[in-house]
């Protein structure tokens, strides 16, 4: 199995059969994570470096546990708090830690497009965490491997996503995965905070609940910033919570079976009713966690064999 | 200024944008004139000293440039007068029209002045300074407008910064039209453009990038309109890249305001696409538009709605533009390439030739009261030689500028400068 990407920079650049190989990939690892010996040796020897330019707790411990599975020297790096603050520029910063060097670079940056541009100045590979508001492609790989494993396929199904469209590099990521696999995406919200011009994108926009939700096989929800709350694109936090957030009732739309999924932390009782969150029945937010390390493990793991095989 | 021999241009195809024709003939200049217009081919010597062949190419007033921002004072390791003036000799550019929005602020008649120095000792084009309408470009208290016009100031611009405070605007345009100064405004909304990086759309909702709708520019038109409306100001609108901003445009025409409007080069030829993975070079303010609007401003510019087209250069180092796309510097060089751009707009049939020129010499130069941009007796020997065909790649290590943020690196494109004269004296020449 060969990957003929260098980076993982988004899910843009992935063909179909490119998306298949990461998943099939990573239920090995889902295998091996279930297992009492969660350990391989993979990325013995290479050093990996997670550079966060933006908090986060989740998906950093995830892609820091993937890689010590793998058997890889781990290094986190709290951007927030280090050079950026003394003025250093992004290209500065990637050229000294390049000179470390490291084999895999984890980055995540609060502005769009600012991986790509340190993926061109580094020697190693370069996973993007999540750049600003425009992809996060291990979110989507990891949604993608648990609706297949859930539904037991990853095409012809409708998919719901629901909320803050505009501001989320999760819903960018799965429009585009999500459609590169054949599926019909609804996306629903309030008109402030769809994306201008995304009905060209191929999918199907609704800003009613009970409407956007019917038949649907997925609901995947989005998290709703909280200084988005205040007046800014949407009124208050119990009104979108009344029109926007998942409830037993707007989800009895969705066909009966219907999966839930959030991409977490999740705002219970703002999106999401605490208790459909909590229904073993229909969420997958656990699975989706657990979905996340196999999924980056897949990733370095490809990634790391164009870097053995370029040795 | 050195006073010129009397010289001969000939076997010239004569670009002519008042009268719109192009025409083949000779021109004799002399002192820094033009002398005489001959539009026939039957050559007699004139007495001249000097005889310049054209080979058959196009001879044109030289490009009248409303908009260049020279780095100096304040950033003279992106851009001086002297790297500036040399880029417009290479570019066909004969008349700088320097934008105030320097470091300090060009608000005062004491920096004016230092400009105009400075320019005069090493720049080799006429250089023709705007000063700020507010002072520091605040939008809270006026300039001394009636100094700065004195110190030799041709227009008054905020440039890119929008005064929000229509009190303090209207005042300005009041006080600005009773001394007939020209001011030029940014049509924009700006609390609707705040933090904007590119123009709303597939593209920018692709990209994840922040943006702004098309329609900030009308509405920052349609307010301008109003109060030169209620003031009888004499104002122009720097860049007008949207369709929708066209038809308030015309409105105001015809109801007889005294407006103008420009746009960019850059606007003209490029579009949001071009921004593609996130390409700094790419980033200019007003942000690049879709393709409709591309189109729907060449037109206007074809059809005289829009009067005059710019380079809006804007040197930036590398350090500004090295940075994600939203953190980025705005702007791009154009002196250099303001030519064979606009080439491109012929090579496509949009436009012809003489129409075209008239954006970038005639028009400019009349709206500011400056003699140039003509190609009659009388008229400055501001003139340019080119070969609109001439093809080559933009390679951006040979550009004169010192900072080389073109967007147009890499590019085929036609259309080059053979020659330079200003006041008749060559100043480039390949």
């Amino acid at each position: 199995m060969t990957f003929p990407h260098r980076h993982l920079l988004g899910i843009e650049q992935l063909r179909p059969s490119e998306i298949t190989t990461i998943l099939d990939l990573a239920e090995d690892y889902v295998a091996l994570n279930r297992g009492t010996k969660k350990h391989s040796d993979v990325l013995a020897g290479l050093t990996q470096i997670n550079m966060f330019f933006e908090n986060s707790t989740r998906t950093q411990a995830s892609f820091e546990l993937a890689g010590k599975r793998m058997g890889a020297d781990v290094m986190n790096m709290a951007m927030q708090a280090s050079s950026v603050k003394k003025g250093e520029t992004l290209i500065d910063t990637a050229l000294t830690l390049n000179a470390m060097h490291p084999d895999l670079l984890v980055v995540r940056h609060p502005h769009s497009g600012a991986v790509d541009l340190l993926a061109q100045k580094v020697n190693c590979a370069v996973l993007n965490a999540g750049d600003g508001r425009h992809e996060h492609p291990t979110q989507a790989l990891l949604d993608a491997l648990t609706i297949r494993r859930a539904k037991g396929r990853l095409h012809r199904l409708s998919i719901a996503i629901c909320g803050d469209i505009a501001h989320s590099r999760v819903a960018r990521s799965n429009i585009m995965l999500l459609g590169k696999m054949e599926n019909r995406i609804r996306l629903i919200g309030p008109p402030t905070l769809m994306p201008s011009g995304i009905e060209e994108f191929g999918v199907e926009v609704f800003d009613d609940m009970n409407e956007g939700l019917k038949d649907v096989d997925v609901v995947m929800m989005l998290r709703l910033q909280k200084e988005r709350m205040d007046g800014g694109f949407i009124p208050s936090e119990r009104e979108y919570y009344h029109r926007f957030g998942l409830d037993a009732k707007k989800l009895a739309h969705a066909k009966p079976d219907a999966i839930v999924m959030h991409p977490g932390p999740m705002n219970r009782g703002v999106e999401i009713d605490g208790d459909i969150a909590d229904d073993i029945n229909r969420s997958v937010i656990q699975e989706q966690v657990e979905m996340g390390v196999a999924v980056r493990m897949a990733a370095m793991d490809l990634l790391a064999r164009d870097l053995k095989g370029r040795a | 200024m050195m006073q010129s021999k009397r010289t001969l241009f000939i076997n010239a195809r004569l670009v002519d944008p008042k009268a719109k024709t192009e025409t083949f003939g000779s021109l004799l200049v002399e002192n820094g004139v033009i002398l005489k217009v001959i539009h026939d081919d039957g050559v007699d010597n004139e007495d001249a000293q000097m005889v310049v062949d054209c080979g058959g190419k196009y001879l044109a007033p030289g490009i009248v440039d409303i908009g260049v921002k020279v780095c100096e004072p304040g950033e003279r390791h992106k851009e001086s007068f002297r790297t500036a003036g040399q880029a417009a000799a290479a570019g066909g550019v004969t008349t700088m029209v320097t934008r105030p929005d320097t470091d300090p602020t060009i608000d005062n008649p004491e920096s004016l002045e230092f400009v105009i120095r400075r320019a005069r000792e090493v720049a080799p084009v006429h250089v023709h300074p705007m000063a700020a309408l507010t002072k520091g470009r605040m939008g809270r208290e006026m300039t001394e407008i009636g100094f700065l016009l004195d110190a030799g100031a041709v227009a008054f611009t905020d440039c890119d910064s929008v005064i929000t405070d229509t009190k303090v605007f209207s005042r300005a345009l009041t006080y600005a039209r009773s001394l007939g100064a020209l001011v030029i405004a940014h049509p924009q909304e700006p609390v609707l453009s705040h933090g904007a990086a590119a123009t709303s759309g597939k593209f920018a909702s692709l990209r994840g990038l922040p943006a702004v709708s098309a329609m900030a520019e009308r509405m920052g038109l349609d307010r301008d309109i109003a109060l030169i409306e209620m003031t009888g100001a004499r104002y122009h609108a720097d860049q007008i890249t949207t369709s929708r901003a066209l038809p308030a445009l015309e409105r105001a025409k015809a109801n007889g305001l005294d407006i103008t409007a420009g746009t960019s080069i850059h606007h003209l030829t490029l579009n949001a696409l071009d921004v593609a993975d996130y390409r700094t070079f790419f980033k200019i303010k007003p942000p690049l538009r879709e393709e409709e609007d591309r189109i729907a401003v060449v037109e206007a510019v074809a059809s005289g709605l829009i009067d005059i087209i710019s380079s809006m250069h804007t040197p930036q180092d590398e350090e500004s533009k090295r940075l994600p796309f939203e953190e980025a510097a705005s702007g791009a060089v154009a002196l250099e390439t303001f030519l064979p751009a606009a080439m491109r707009l012929v090579h496509a049939d949009m436009i012809d030739l003489p129409t075209l020129w008239r954006a970038m010499s005639y028009n400019p130069a009349k709206r500011l009261g400056l003699p140039q941009g003509r190609l009659s007796e009388g008229a400055p020997a501001d003139l340019v030689i080119f070969d609109p065909n001439a093809p080559f790649v933009m390679d951006r290590a040979t550009l004169k500028s010192k900072s080389r943020n073109t967007p147009f690196d890499g590019q085929r494109m036609q259309g080059k400068v053979i020659a330079t004269y200003v006041s008749g004296n060559k100043v480039f020449g390949i």
